[in-house]
């Protein structure tokens, strides 16, 4: 005799907590239905949208001015890839730098705490105040040649921004670097710089790889940090002094105009940096599969 | 604890351990070490896990510093010369004093510049494929190795691994060499082989062994090291020491002290 | 000495000074680069500390709690600024909380087939990618439209609370969270996916072995379970919706003027500041800065908390 009711062991789906199974069931896959929607449909519409305008000479020309026709985004991709490209240039080294601080030199003491703690906290700073650190500091002093806004100003902006997901995925990859390899370099007299940079570096490429291309593709598309460094330009670069378009700022200026030929500037700059975005991703998976074999 | 000098020390110490204490963080894993390694020779170690003979090794090249919080009292002299002195850099004393460790740790490169990599640094001048080859062969894996010297070093086994590691250490020509438990991952035939390589590298070498190996000590040392864990220390807290040093015959013949005769014979805990 | 019998081959036994040098200037320039960041922090502060001195000084406290930005007469009062960041990042929140964990759970636990699953959670990554002004822009001509029959049939319909009193005409604040909500989910899935595979196995044996079903284990055992790095992650997520300037300024209709209404447009700090900085001049940049501050602290309490909780949910698993 047991105190509980049993019966046959067949599935019986009019039971209570067979019910409620189906119905959780049922409301998760409604709610990651709704998750994965907007994904589908924003690509859906940029692809359409933007998609169907790209040509040779929309990405090699200049948008037009307000009220005309044609044009094209030549100018903001040209800018999104220096300002992206000077940010990197800022950022892999100071980021490396600090992870290789942070995982081979530091022991653990107040000021490697100190630096963790400070870039997990960079990492929350809001994009916007990015933008108004690099404006008080460059654009308001005119730090550079007596120049206000300017590509490098951008650049720095877009830098602040990335280095602390530099330096925590190279602080993470190199930890996972196996110490018996640090003994090996060390143990035939290799010194400190010779370990990192010949052995423990190299083993952790593929990871810090990852983490770079992810940094580079979010810097790519950041509009705030550059709507008052880098501002916009209707004009080609005009060396790295003066302002500069890019497609980021060049979406969010076009989609508020009143004008047809604009708006449809702007859905093909997305369509360029979604496809540029979710290629650096690719590679970013590829390269985090390649780093675990 | 009682330390008698063995025979052969009178000759020509090479690296002398003076009253040497090692902690990690607040707790003292070795204390009192003394004990005078005789160049030329090979030198084991040995004794019951976790009673700190790695930790006296690392010792020996300065490779404790490496790992956080461990603090070393006492003197280590290397040909006379205090290895922890202030002005000593710690790189230069590795050069000199080469080590293999536990598990094998060959770089993510090729074979042949596993070995090239170390004779690099130290600044080689003469001919690297002569040394990777003569290298390979006192490791006893120029055989195996020679048809795929451009193959990863993890695409060999963990015992030839073991010997590309060996293999490596020796390519940089150190006085001294340190050895972790060198065969602990390999065959009888491949640790065969390196006894015997020993016994040809201690004619320009002097060694220092870590094993488990009882048989494998008395085979191929001069003087042997019996480390034990003593509860003699305040409290519970168990606290590794040199319990004999003297030559290996002795050690395993007739030992001074009984827990040394009743680790050798196998009567042990 | 044995290496004294046969010629030495090796140079650089003793260390060469250049050697030495540089081993230590590297040394020396990690720290100067680790330095950086904490330089970049107390650079931000004191840009921000410093700019909103001014209006500080001339408006104090009461920045906080009134809303009139007059440019022309030099007021300024941030509250319905900052009403804005707090409501729409809260109701967002209120909003992709369920649906990130949910789908979080979805993608886990063993429900569909392994495959679906990964793409699955792989889409939730992408979405994380999509920069925000393409989301804006995509709000404008197609979230919003798509939204606004769906708004003005719930002013028809309740109306009468504060909430739906106004007539949707576009740009609004309810536009705003929705967009916000897409941005934060992929925040909230990832970290609660996170943390639910790091639910012991265990557990989950455990509760499937006394007879649980799927959702049984799922709510009384391994959600409890992982219920800290979800805070956290909900935590990080409320930060960054509190942060998020470019999507939502383009939706939120930009207005100074304090509505209880969702349906109207409103402002948050980050789309203010987007707005007006580059144009500013004088008081205005200085309240403006102040502003700034306030966002910098609130996001700042928000992540510390955020860290906190995710690191006692790693010690308490290591
Ligand atoms: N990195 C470390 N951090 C803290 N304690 C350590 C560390 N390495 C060793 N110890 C401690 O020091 C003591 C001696 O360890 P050691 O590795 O030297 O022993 P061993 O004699 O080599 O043992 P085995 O034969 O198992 O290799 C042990 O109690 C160990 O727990
Ligand atoms: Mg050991």
């Amino acid at each position: 005799m047991t105190s509980f009711p049993r019966g046959a062991l067949t599935y019986r789906p009019g039971l209570a907590r067979n019910r409620y199974n189906q119905l959780f069931t049922g409301l998760a896959a409604v709610f990651t239905a709704l998750a994965v929607l907007p994904l589908v449909l924003v690509l859906v519409y940029v692809l359409i949208k933007g998609g169907s305008l790209i040509s040779l000479r929309l990405l090699s020309e200049l948008p037009p001015a307000p009220g005309l026709e044609g044009g094209g985004i030549g100018n903001a991709l040209l800018g999104t890839l220096i300002v992206t490209l000077i940010a990197s240039l800022i950022a892999i080294p100071v980021g490396v730098g600090s992870g290789v601080y942070l995982a081979e030199y530091s022991r653990g003491g107040a000021f490697a705490r100190f630096v963790r703690f400070g870039t997990n906290v960079l990492a929350g700073v809001p994009s916007i105040i990015c933008g108004v650190f690099v404006y008080g500091l460059i654009v308001a002093t005119r730090a550079f040649a007596g120049q206000s806004y300017s590509a490098v100003a951008g650049g720095i902006a877009l830098a602040v921004l990335m280095v602390p997901t530099v330096i925590k995925t190279t602080d993470e990859a190199l930890k996972l670097v196996a110490n018996e390899l640090r003994w090996g370099a060390l143990g035939v007299g290799a010194s400190k710089f010779v370990t990192i940079t010949r052995i423990t570096l190299p083993a952790a490429l593929a990871p810090i790889a990852t983490g770079v291309v992810l940094a580079i593709a979010r810097a790519a598309g950041e509009t705030a940090p550059l709507i008052f460094t880098a501002l916009f330009s209707p004009f080609w670069p005009d060396g790295l002094l003066n302002p500069i378009a890019s497609m980021s700022v060049l979406i969010y200026n076009f989609a508020i105009m009143p004008y047809e030929a604009q708006i449809s500037l702007a859905w093909a700059a997305s369509f360029v940096l979604v496809v540029m975005i979710l290629a650096a991703n690719l590679l970013a998976r590829w390269l985090g599969k390649l780093s675990r074999t | 604890m009682t330390v008698s000098s063995p025979s052969t020390m009178a000759t020509d110490t090479c690296i002398a351990v003076q009253n040497v204490s090692i902690s990690y963080g607040s707790q003292e894993a070795v204390r009192g070490v003394y004990m005078d390694i005789p160049r030329g020779k090979v030198t084991a170690f040995i004794g019951p896990s976790g009673c700190g003979k790695s930790t006296v090794l690392r010792a020996l090249n300065r490779m404790n510093d490496l790992i956080e919080g461990c603090s070393l009292k006492g003197r280590v002299l290397f040909d006379g010369h205090d290895l922890y002195a202030k002005n000593v850099d710690p790189v230069e004393v590795r050069r000199r004093i080469g080590m293999v460790f536990q598990k094998p740790n060959p770089f993510p490169k090729t074979i042949y510049e596993n070995i090239a990599f170390g004779a690099r640094i130290n600044g080689f001048r003469g001919n690297m494929d002569e040394l990777v080859e003569r290298s390979l062969r006192k490791a006893a894996l120029w055989d195996e190795a020679k048809d795929k010297l451009n193959e990863s070093g993890y695409a060999l086994s963990g015992g030839q691994q073991q010997r590309l590691c060996i293999a490596r250490a020796i390519a940089i020509e150190p006085e001294v060499i340190l050895m972790d438990e060198p065969c602990s991952a390999l065959d009888p035939i491949s640790t065969l082989k390196i006894e015997e390589m020993m016994h040809e590298l201690k004619k320009s070498y002097t060694i220092v062994i870590v094993t488990h190996n009882m048989q494998q000590a008395v085979r191929v040392s001069d003087v042997t090291g019996f480390f034990n864990v003593s509860n003699r220390a305040e409290g519970d807290r168990k606290v590794g020491c040199l319990v004999e040093f003297a030559d290996t015959e002795q050690i395993f013949n007739s030992p001074s002290q009984q827990a040394t005769q009743d680790y050798v014979s196998g009567r042990f805990g | 000495m044995a290496t004294g019998q046969r010629p030495d081959l090796f140079a650089h036994r003793r260390r060469p000074p250049g050697e030495k040098l540089l081993d230590l200037s590297f040394q020396r320039l990690t720290v100067v680069l680790a330095s950086l960041v904490g330089l970049v922090l107390v650079g931000i502060l004191i840009t921000v500390l410093g700019g909103s001195r001014e209006a500080m000084g001339q408006f104090g406290l009461g920045f906080l709690t009134t809303s009139d930005w007059d440019p022309v007469g030099g007021h300024y009062g941030a509250f319905t600024a900052i009403y804005g960041t707090l409501i729409t990042s809260l109701l967002a929140l209120l909003i992709a909380v369920p649906l990130g964990v949910g789908t979080a759970v979805f993608i886990t636990e063993n429900i569909i087939p392994l495959q679906i699953r990964q793409v699955l959670g792989v889409m939730v990554e992408l979405l994380a990618a999509i920069p925000s002004v393409v989301l804006g822009l995509w709000a404008i001509f197609v979230m919003e439209p798509f939204l606004r029959p769906g708004l003005t049939g719930l002013h028809s319909l309740l109306g009468w609370l504060p909430f739906f009193s106004t007539e949707p005409q576009g740009p609004g604040i309810a536009p705003a969270v929705m967009i916000l909500v897409v941005m934060i989910l992929p925040i909230i899935t990832a970290i609660s996916r996170d943390s639910l595979n790091q639910v012991p196995p265990s557990l989950r044996q455990a509760a499937y072995g006394i007879g649980a079903t799927r959702w049984g284990a799922i709510l009384n055992v391994i959600l409890p379970a992982a219920i800290s790095g979800i805070t956290g992650g909900v935590m990080l997520a409320l930060g960054r919706a509190m942060g998020e300037t470019m999507a939502v300024t383009m939706i939120i209709g930009n207005s100074n003027n304090f509505s209880l209404s969702l349906l109207a447009p409103g402002n948050t700090i980050s789309s203010m500041l987007a707005n007006q900085f580059g144009e500013a001049d004088g008081v205005q940049v200085s309240a403006l800065m102040y502003a700034a501050l306030v966002l910098m602290l609130l996001t700042l309490v928000v992540n510390v908390l955020a860290q906190q909780i995710v690191r006692r949910l790693s010690l308490k698993y290591n």
